[in-house]
Formats: C-alpha cells, structure tokens, sequence
C-alpha cells in the first residue's frame, strides 16, 4: 500500500505478542473500544500486554505549548514497553505523537532521546497494524448497512493510516462505505484548540456534522475518539436543538464496528 | 514605530473570529473560494511523485539560500548595481518607506501606481504616502477593489476574495463617478481596466513586490496574470521594488524550479500569465522602461527569525497561500480576522517575527494542527512544528531558556499554567491518574453538564462507568 | 550603511546549521525528457496557449505579413504598432498591407505616450522561442522591439518559428544560456492579460492584451 511521502515504514512479520498503549480517552471514556482492540488482535493469535502504569501520550500538552508539562508525562510512559514488541495504539493522534514527536521532545535529553527514538520504531495505529502486520482477513457477518470513515489529520497526514482504515472498511462485503465531501479536511478538534477557540471549533465540527449526513449514511465510524466525541457530541446537540427523537449521527470506534460486522460479538 | 494602519490588535482576535464565524455571507464567499482553489491545485498536481520531486526540490533551493544568506545578499547586490539598479537596506517598516519617501522627493513624483506587493502592505506603504500628500493606487483589480472599499486584502494571493461580484457591482457604482451597476465580471473588469489605463500613463513611481531574486544575475523576477505588474515596472520613469530579505535564490535556474511549483500551489495554473525578468533599468538606445530601477530590502524581524535554526525554515516561503487555501481556521474565519498583512498558517507562524510575539500570539493557537498545511506547503515547511515551537514560546516563563523571541512569555497565564501543572501532576503519577480516573468513573453521574467551551457546541463527555484497567482486570479474574 | 552592517551582521552572527548544497536539479530534469520529436513539442505547445485563450494560425516565411493583414482587418484593427528595424518589421513594412495602418515604435515611449495608451489599436512582436509545457512564448524585448508592445495594446500578434519549441523554462533557460546573457527585460507569456479576482470568475483583457494571436512561422512550406 502506498504511503504519504516520508510515512513508508518497514514492517516485522506477525509478532506473538504487543503491547497495547489504549489512550487516556479509551481508558476513561472509551473502553469498550479497548476491549474489542484487545479481542481483534486476540483472534489474531496475538497476545496483548496492557502495562497497567500508562496514562496518556502527553499530547494534549505538547500542542498546548506546555512541553516541560508534556515530557514528564510522556517520560513515564517510555519505561512501560521494555520487551521489543511492537505498540499498537487505537489511535492515528496518539500514535503520531509517539512515533513522530517523542523524538522531537526530548531532543535535548540523548539518553532519554535514544529511548524514544527506539520506542517510535515499534508504535503502529491499530489499523494500521491490522492490514500491514497481522493480515486481518475476516469475512463480514453484518446485515448491510452503509457507514462513513472520517479519519483523523494525523491518522491521515503523519501515519498514513486513513488508507488502513479505509482498506478494512472496504473489505466489509455488506458494508457501503459513503464518501462524505472534504472527507480530508478536520474535524475542529485540535485537542485544546476546541476549548480556546469554540467558536471557530464549533463551526468547522458543525460543517463536518452536515457532510457527513449528506453523504446519506447516519453512521460514522473512527480509529480516533477524539475526533468521534467531537463530531458525535456536536451532533447530539444539534439533535437536542432541532427536538429530534432520536440521534441522526451515530458511531463509534472503528475495532468496535470491526469486531461486531466479523462475528466477534458472537464468539 | 508605527503600525500600518490596517493593523488590527492581534488581542482581538477572539472577537474578530466569532464575528466572521457569525456572517453567513462571509463564510459562503470563502467556502466556495476554498473550494475553488483546492480542486484547481489538485489538477495541477495529479503524479504525486512528480510533486514530492519538486517540493523536494523547492525546500533544497530555498535551503541553500538561506544557509548562505548573507553571501547571497551581497552577491545580489553587486550584481544589481553593476546592473544599475540601486539597493537599499531597511531594517524597519519606517526606514522602507523613508527610501520610497526620499526618492519621491528626490524627483518631485506625485503619482503613485502599485502593483500587488504583500511587503507593501507590510510596511504601511500607502499610509506613508497619503500621509505625505501622495496617491498611491493599487491596480492589481483585487487590490484595487480592497483599496476603493476601504479595506485590507484578505488573502496573499486574491485580496478581495471575501467580496462578491454583486458587492463588487455596488462598490463600483457607489465609488466611481458615471458607473451604473452591473454584476457581470467582464464589464466590472472592463471598468477597472478604464480606470487604471490613464493612471498608468500617467504615474511618476511604480512600486511592486519580488517574487525572486537572483544573485547569479542580479534579476528581479515577478509573477501576474493581469499586466499591471508590467505596467508599474516599465510605464512609469521610477520603478522601486520592495521585498525581504528572505526571497533571493542563488541561481536564475532555480526559478525556473520554483516557478514550477508557485502558481500550481498558489491558483492551480499551470503558469502565470506573465513572469517578468528585470535585470536592469532602460539602456541609452532603448526606447521604454524605467530610467532608474530601486530594490528595498526589508529585515522587519526576519533576522530574529533567521537566527534560530528551527524557526529559519519560515523564511522558506514562496509566498503561495496554499496553506490558507487548505486551513480549516481560515477557512472559516477568513483573512480580515487575524489582523495581520500575512494570515492563515503562514501568517500565525511570520508575525510574531514582524510585530513581536507579544502582538501576534494568540495567532499561534488559532490552528487545529491539522498538518492540511504541511501536507501542501510546495517548499515543506514544518508549519505545525512551528506553531508547537511558538505556543511554547508564547507561554515562556520570561527569562527562561525556553524565552527567545521578542515577546516571548507574553502569552503565559497564571491561571492557564497552573492547570498544566496539575494536568501533569496527574498523569505522570500513576496512582495519582488512578485515582483521579477511579472518581471520575465512578462518579460520572456527578459529571458535569456545564463542561465550559465545551458543552457550549456539544453534550457532555461523560466517563463510562469502568475504565478500560478495570475490564482487563475483571476479564483476567 | 548601517542599514545594511546591521542586517548583515545580524545574519552572519546566527548559527550555522545543517549543510545545504547546492541543489542538485537533474534528477528533476531527468523527470521531464526532452519531447521526442518536434511536432510532438509543437502540438503540446498549441495545445496549452489554446487552453489559455490564445489563437494560434499556421504560416509562412513568405506569407505571415499577408496573414496577418487579414487577421488584422478581420479583427478591426486599423493601427498596428511594429519595430521597424527589426528583420520581421522590415519584411511587414515592405509588404505594405493594405487596411492597415502601421504605426513604426521609434522614439522613446515619453514623446507619445498617450498616443500609445490611446490610439494603438494592436501590435506584432516577435518571440525568441516558445514553451511546450506551459504553453509560452519567450520575448527578449530590446531597442528593435520595446517592452510596452507586448503590453499595452489590446490585440497582441507574435510572430514565432515553429522549431523553436523547448519543453519548460529550464530547458529554454540553459539552451539559450540565459544566465550568461541576461537582458534588460525577458518574459514568458502564456496568453492573453486575465484575472480571476472577482469571485473566481476568469476575465480576460485585464491591463493587457485581450487577445493574444500566434502566427507559427514553419519553414516547410506552411503546414506543420
């Protein structure tokens, strides 16, 4: 699969065993969406090892412009994956921050550098693991149905792993995946941008709402949850706006959606 | 030293935005400019290897001219002036314009035609030639709309991109004498084209901008569509061009390179109209062209940000627009929000090198991260890395090793950092984070509906009643 | 100047970073290989500055100024502004097109600008050479042939010899050793004067020419 120039990577052979590093979203928010990560590389004959010290990646601070604050979080979790497997992360945005910006963050601290320069080599998005390393091949076991993928910019533009995502999606004999419009363009998440600028957050999210619903499916689905808690709580209110009974957008984690459409729910 | 006057208070942001993200019109107006422009460059650039060879390219070219910057500079002008043309240096917006100022003097000009120059607009040139009884028209037709309306151009590339073709009817009809309304693009063109002709003919001094300068040959090398670019470097018996000191490349071959990526990045044309090479004024058997050629060199804080290698590669740019042109934030909110003559990606990263980060840096934190920039920056730029670099600038404590820039720090609060401080607390101490996620899970019902910014566009985020720890270790029992 | 010890000083005093060579162009010149053959290279060449709104008419050595009086009566044109002591103003004065008036540039801009401005109803130049890629022509404007006929009259004729095709800027750049022979003024036109500033709408005739005519001078015998 083509790669964004500079995301080619080159990947191991199908390990026994990963580490799972879930996100602080899917560890609080989320954790159904960790459970089925667990399961699908369960199925897959893997292993999953969840260290139970780790927090969060340390983005949210990092892009804050906090980087002392970023680095003592990150800085725990350096010392959490000390056999050479590989991490999968359920996460394009947590992902990226570990594989491209850890080394960027302690670039003045060698040692420390030169652990997370290891450690960057082995993060893989979870979709992104799946195609690539595990070769997940699971025949679609759902009634039809159709949904919409967003993913996130830096699933997109720093793992390349919109294509993963959307490659597992395709493979979904009954599911029609739907093109929204500026599939590409951001959700108006940015982490703390959301907060410190809501109004532009809340008119980019609610032109990201309406193209996804005018793609004609009322269903999205996401390997980022930052992104999804965005768009599906923009949604939610627009619902509680217009009265309307019941939910027009709904969705959930992309290993969530894969788990159930292959079976997983029954086994 | 003054402000151009179009200079709005970077403070206000917050209140500009919400203004532009209120006005229907506006955001239709942009949108489909947006649009636009986005689908033209991505027909331009339909090998993605072709187009990754040539940014590679475009940032090894400006790379190189900004590692030897200064011989660059000194090359440049030896060149020109054994060319003729004559160099001068400003370090200040107000040392720019006393130049165009004492040349005018010099000659006793009066009339002033102005092709499309973004350092213009940097340094408040209309303002200063107002100011000292002298008209200074803008012709490039957007700019001259934006000039006649009263306003600020809202994109690098096409100022008056926010307008309409029937705001641009009623504009024409209220402001100049004996024009009947009319929303049909060639007659407005028509009019412009009218008005402009005789001010061409008649103008002492044509300003414009430089796209490139080439030190091998000592070129000015200019791009447009329309011809008024052309006619303000070669009607008028003056020509001073005004640009930084960033924008000299070694080799006249590299335009060739560059110009290859520019319009394609910038309008999604193949090429532009007109690419002008001005190597010298007009010799003693030519029949036109200006008799004396002035190039300005403008600092204004681009040294500041030459002298860290990090935030140097800013002054990689081509000045195409295509980040604006993909930016979700100015898509929305549009040119006029962010106060500053360069908005958009480019601008939030350039002006706190011009006005001091004290000015400019709520800017830095008007981006998503989105990499949408990055992503089609033709000289690749690392404009998220910056704006990260930035915001950490911003919120320096001052005096600190981490406090580098003019203005650095001025963006830190209190209140801001202490939150930081904790969020920190928490999550690199294991039993700390635990113990905080144990509550809020178990707690959620006592999750507030009121999550501030929040819940102001959105429903609540509420924890689930188990943490993700908590169901692998119930599922290992 | 202290302007300038200060910017330079500035910039010499900051630190040095990664090396960066001079880049390396070939292995984007071995991107774009020369066209094959030269019809190839012309018909690209049409193809573009058609797309850009130009015209362009087959001729000949012999035959362009008679070709040209026909466009120009056709179009309208009673004044046509030539240089006079170039070979092709020489070879259109002796022609004596009929209809048309030609207008000889021949004294410096400022003894009749406003005629120029005014009273000029098209012009013909020749070009140096032309663009495939980009569909452009190459001007050198120079004493024989001055900068402003390429620009301020609203129909503009240039008279081009169909060999003279290269594949993109670079290419013309080095055949013609540019950087060795700069001119006063050199440009690249592709096509008529346009602007796309009101709402995105392209408009043509913007400050320049409205119409930019092609005569494709071949030498064998007028068919390309």
């Amino acid at each position: 699969m083509e790669h964004p120039h500079g995301l080619s990577r080159i990947y191991p052979v199908k390990p026994a065993d990963v580490y799972l590093f879930a996100t602080c979203l899917i560890d609080q928010f989320a954790p159904e969406a960790g459970m089925d990560t667990i399961r699908l590389l369960e199925r897959e004959g893997i292993t999953v090892h969840f260290p139970e010290g780790q927090t969060c990646c340390g983005q949210p601070a990092y892009t804050s412009g906090y980087p002392e604050e970023a680095r003592a979080v990150a800085r725990l979790q350096l010392d959490l994956f000390p056999q050479p497997w590989p991490v999968v992360v359920p996460s394009g945005s947590c992902a990226a921050m570990m594989r491209h910006h850890y080394p960027k963050l302690f670039a003045d601290d060698p040692p420390v550098l030169a652990k997370a320069e290891e450690l960057a080599q082995r993060i893989f998005e979870l979709t992104e693991f799946l195609v690539q390393v595990a070769g997940f091949a699971h025949p679609d076991s759902g009634e039809p149905c159709t949904v919409a993928l967003h993913t996130s910019c830096h699933a997109r533009r720093e793992m390349g792993s919109h294509e993963t995502s959307a490659a597992l999606l395709a493979n979904l004999e009954h599911v029609a995946v739907v093109e929204q419009a500026r599939i590409e363009e951001c959700c108006g998440f940015g982490g703390t941008f959301a907060i410190r600028h809501p109004d532009i957050s809340e008119a980019i999210v609610t032109d990201k709402v309406a193209s996804l619903k005018d793609s004609g499916t009322r269903r999205v689905v996401s390997a980022d949850c930052g992104c999804l808690f965005n768009i599906l709580g923009r949604a939610a209110r627009l619902d509680e706006i217009a009265g309307s009974p019941a939910p027009t957008l709904e969705g959930e984690h992309i290993a969530s959606f894969l788990w159930r459409r292959t079976g997983g729910a029954e086994q | 030293m003054s402000q151009p006057v179009h200079f709005h208070a970077a403070a206000d942001f917050a209140d500009r935005s919400l203004a532009a993200v209120n006005d229907a019109g506006l955001r239709r107006n942009f949108r489909s400019a947006m649009d636009y422009l986005q689908t033209k460059r991505r027909a331009q650039f339909t090998d993605d290897g072709e187009l990754e060879l040539l940014r590679d390219l475009g940032q090894a070219i400006r790379r190189h001219a900004l590692a030897n910057l200064p011989d660059l500079l000194e090359q440049l002008e030896a060149r020109l002036t054994a060319n003729g043309v004559v160099v001068h240096w400003a370090e200040t917006p107000a040392a720019a314009n006393a130049v165009v100022l004492e040349i005018a003097a010099r000659t006793d000009a009066k009339r002033f035609v102005k092709g499309k120059s973004m350092v213009s607009e940097e340094v408040g040139l209309n303002h200063a030639l107002e100011a000292a009884g002298i008209e200074a028209l803008e012709t490039d037709m957007g700019e001259y709309i934006v000039q006649l309306a009263g306003e600020a151009p809202s994109h690098i590339i096409m100022p008056a991109i926010h307008k309409t073709r029937q705001q641009i009817g009623e504009l024409f009809a209220a402001r100049l004498p004996g024009v009947a309304y009319t929303e049909n693009v060639d007659a407005l063109i028509s009019i412009g084209r009218e008005v402009l002709r005789r001010k061409f003919a008649e103008a002492d001094i044509g300003i414009s901008g430089v796209n490139f300068a080439v030190a091998e040959t000592g070129t000015l090398f200019l791009v447009e569509n329309e011809g008024n670019g052309r006619m303000c470097t070669t009607v008028p018996r003056i020509h001073i061009a005004i640009t930084g000191i960033e924008k000299v490349v070694a080799k006249l071959e590299h335009v060739a390179a560059l110009n290859s990526l520019l319009p394609r990045s910038a309008t999604g044309q193949a090429v532009e109209t007109y690419q002008n090479f001005i190597t010298g004024p007009r010799q003693a058997d030519e029949l036109d062209g200006p008799d004396e050629v002035h190039l300005i060199l403008l600092d204004n804080g681009r040294s500041q940000a030459y002298a860290d290698l990090q935030l140097r590669a800013t002054l990689q740019c081509i000045r195409c627009g295509a980040c604006m042109n993909h930016c979700p934030v100015y898509a929305r909110i549009g040119g006029h929000a962010y106060g500053t003559t360069y908005p958009g990606p480019i601008g939030a990263i350039i002006s706190p090198h011009l006005l001091g980060l004290d000015a400019a840096y709520p800017l830095v934190f008007a981006s998503t991260l989105c990499h949408a920039c990055v992503e089609v920056c033709p000289v690749r730029i690392p404009i998220t890395d910056i704006l990260i670099r930035l915001r950490n600038e911003a919120q320096a404590r001052p005096g600190s090793a981490d406090a580098t820039l003019r203005g650095s720090g001025a963006g830190r609060k209190t209140l801001v950092s202490t939150i930081w401080r904790a969020w920190s607390l928490v999550y690199s101490r294991l039993r700390l984070y635990r113990l905080t996620s144990w509550f809020m899970s178990r707690g959620r019902a006592l999750s507030p509906i009121e999550q501030g910014a929040w819940t102001r566009s959105r429903t609540p985020l509420v924890p689930a009643p188990k943490r993700l720890r908590d169901l692998i270790k119930e599922r290992g029992k | 100047m202290s302007a300038r010890k200060n910017i330079l000083g500035r910039l010499r005093r900051a630190p040095v970073g990664d090396p960066a060579p001079l880049p390396e162009l070939a292995a984007w010149r071995a991107s774009r290989p020369p066209i094959a053959d030269a019809a190839s290279a012309l018909a690209l060449f049409r193809a573009n500055i058609e797309a850009a709104h130009a015209e362009v008419h087959d001729t000949t050595a012999q035959d362009w100024p008679a070709l040209l009086a026909r466009l120009a009566a056709a179009k309208g044109v009673h004044t046509l502004l030539f240089g006079p002591t170039s070979l092709h103003g020489a070879q259109l004065a002796a022609s004596k097109p009929a209809g048309v008036q030609l207008v000889p540039y021949d004294r410096p801009v400022e003894k009749w600008r406003d005629q120029l401005f005014d009273e000029i109803d098209a012009s013909i130049t020749g070009a140096v050479s032309a663009i495939a890629d980009t569909g452009s022509l190459i001007l050198w404007p120079d004493a024989n042939e001055p900068r402003l006929m390429s620009l301020v009259p609203a129909i503009h004729f240039v008279l081009l010899d169909a060999q003279r095709i290269h594949i993109d800027l670079h290419a013309a750049m080095s055949a013609e050793a540019w950087a060795t022979r700069m001119p006063t003024n050199a440009l690249v036109i592709s096509g008529p004067s346009k602007t796309a500033d009101i709402q995105q709408t392209l408009a043509y005739g913007a400050h320049g020419p409205r119409e930019l005519i092609v005569l494709l001078r071949h030498a064998n015998g007028g068919q390309p």
